[in-house]
């Protein structure tokens, strides 16, 4: 016996009656799925990331940072191949989830999450990065106070889309906030950048992806910059204007000669990416987020009788 | 850009033949410390406490190492340096008191350390930021561990390593540091665009 869901225009699908939502244990099923996407997201880099550090690798002129590129290039394979973690830093783990208003099951996704970043930390395993800031104790499974950090959206829809975002250390500490004056406007924001960049140099293992957040509160400019880093490397932001920006300010940052590893080169950022909000009068925050050329993401989409669909890599099972 | 094969312990001798720019290979002993060991290790000095691994002439690696417990060994899973440029506090004391030679990290350190550096004959090795498999694929078996109390990342761990690279000479015992100089031109260049463009 089967029915048929409705999911969008195009997406007609078949499900047969058995997998329906009283009798999955959705529980189980994102537990099971936060730990192979964060296995995904630290052992396989997404399509975009390994071809734009190809592209880097071909057009670098600088000897050493040619030999940097090839390095980042042969491990990313090894990572690949024999399923190890690309880079031993497996970061502070984040998840970005989107929630479907229709999506069933919401009271368990947190626990859910919180139970996969724990049973990841020792299947794949994950270096344990959770550490009280008043005691220095590590937790030793990834979890800990608001750790790991969820960030959640709400959304039209009857599925649920996980992305796991393992981010490093050293990209992290070169984050940075400032509130501008109204007045610096365009060319303050632009200078605050190309300084930041330079000022970062070989500390946020370049070639980076450069997220921009403007505007908004000074915890939303640093939000916008941290989503900004999980746009795909093609895909330029839907405002012309802001396109143009972004490509003049990451053609600005590669001509600063940092290079991979800042040891020297053209190549500085992969990418860079905007997101605004409007803004007080008063105000006119920019907040710069690096990311390492260890791009690491994986985003699946969970509908609510329990089919799983991996967005971010090609055909990948994940549950 | 000279190409070098290095064996621990590294005299001072070989120490003073390496450049900047020069891509080296380390095989021996490496011996990891981060934040929390470079912190006890000072202790220990102030304390005039012998420390319990053996540092003259050994390569010292901004490491907190990805480990998996087998048996009774510890597999290396991943490697890679971590931001040596926490350790700018400590290190130049490391290098008159430890007898340290070459200290391997990610993103080169500060004026202090380049000084000890030129005056004791040690020299400072970039390997690839997050080349982690990479860097454990070198790192042959783990012949000891201390201070595990300090928690996994942070514990010093003892690596036999083979062929350990490629390296790329950020300092050298002349005083010489490519991070400075890039970070000047970077400098340079960083005015240039703000005048072009009238930022």
């Amino acid at each position: 016996m089967e029915k048929i869901f409705k999911l969008d225009e195009e997406d007609e699908y078949y499900v047969p009656f058995s997998r329906l939502a009283e009798n999955l244990d959705l529980r189980n099923l994102i537990e099971k799925l936060t730990v192979n996407l964060l296995r995904l997201a630290v052992t396989e880099l997404p399509a975009d990331v390994k071809k734009a550090l190809k592209d880097a690798y071909r057009k670098e002129r600088n000897p050493i940072g040619k030999i940097q590129l090839k390095a980042i290039l042969e491990n990313i394979q090894l990572a690949e191949e024999e399923r190890i973690p690309i880079c031993q830093d497996t970061g502070l783990i984040s998840f970005y989830v989107k929630v479907g208003s229709e999506f069933r099951g919401l009271s368990k996704i947190e626990e859910a999450l919180i139970e996969g970043v724990k049973r990841a930390t020792v299947e794949i395993p994950l270096r344990p990065n959770a550490v009280n800031p008043f005691t220095q104790r590590n937790t030793d499974n990834n979890t800990g106070r608001h750790v790991p950090c969820i960030h959640w959206s709400i959304i039209d829809g009857n599925y649920l889309e996980i992305t796991a975002f393992p981010k490093g250390g050293g990209s992290e500490n070169m984050c940075a906030l400032r509130i501008l004056k109204p007045a610096e406007g365009l060319s303050g924001l632009k200078r605050f950048i190309i300084e930041s960049v330079v000022n970062a140099g070989g500390m946020p293992c370049p070639p980076t992806i450069i997220g921009v957040g403007v505007g908004g509160t000074s915890d939303m400019a640093m939000n916008l910059a941290k989503k900004a880093l999980l746009r795909p490397i093609n895909k330029s932001h839907s405002d012309p204007f802001i396109a143009e920006l972004e490509r003049d300010l990451l053609r600005a940052v590669n001509s600063t000669g940092v290079g991979p590893m800042g040891l020297g080169g053209d190549s500085t950022a992969l990418a860079l990416k905007i997101e605004y909000a409007h803004r007080h009068p008063a105000s006119y925050p920019v907040a710069i987020a690096f990311q390492c050329w260890a791009a690491r993401r994986a985003t699946a989409r969970v509908y609510s009788d329990g089919r799983v669909e991996c967005l971010s890599h090609k055909d990948r099972n994940l549950v | 850009m000279k190409k070098i094969e290095l064996h621990t312990p590294i005299s001072e001798k070989n120490i003073r033949k390496l450049n900047v720019g020069d891509r080296v290979f380390l095989s021996g002993t490496i011996i990891t410390a981060r934040d929390s060991a470079h912190r006890r290790m000072m202790k220990y000095i102030a304390e005039k406490r012998s420390i319990p691994f053996p540092l003259e002439g050994m390569a010292l690696y901004h490491c907190g190492p990805l480990v998996k417990a087998h048996g009774d060994e510890w597999l290396v899973l991943a490697a890679g340096p971590t931001t040596s440029m926490r350790m700018e506090p400590f290190e130049a004391e490391i290098i008159e008191n430890l007898g340290v030679r070459l200290i391997i990290g990610k993103g080169g350190m500060g004026g202090k350390t380049r000084e000890a550096m030129k005056r004791y004959g040690a020299a400072y090795a970039a390997f690839t930021g997050g080349a982690a498999v990479l860097a454990a694929k070198r790192i042959k078996r783990v012949i000891d561990v201390k201070w595990l109390d300090l928690g996994l990342p942070e514990a010093v761990w003892i690596f036999e390593a083979d062929r350990f690279g490629p390296l790329i000479i950020g300092i050298d015992s002349y005083g010489r540091s490519l991070y400075e100089e890039v970070r000047a031109k970077t400098l340079r260049r960083l005015n240039r665009i703000v005048e072009d463009r009238d930022l």
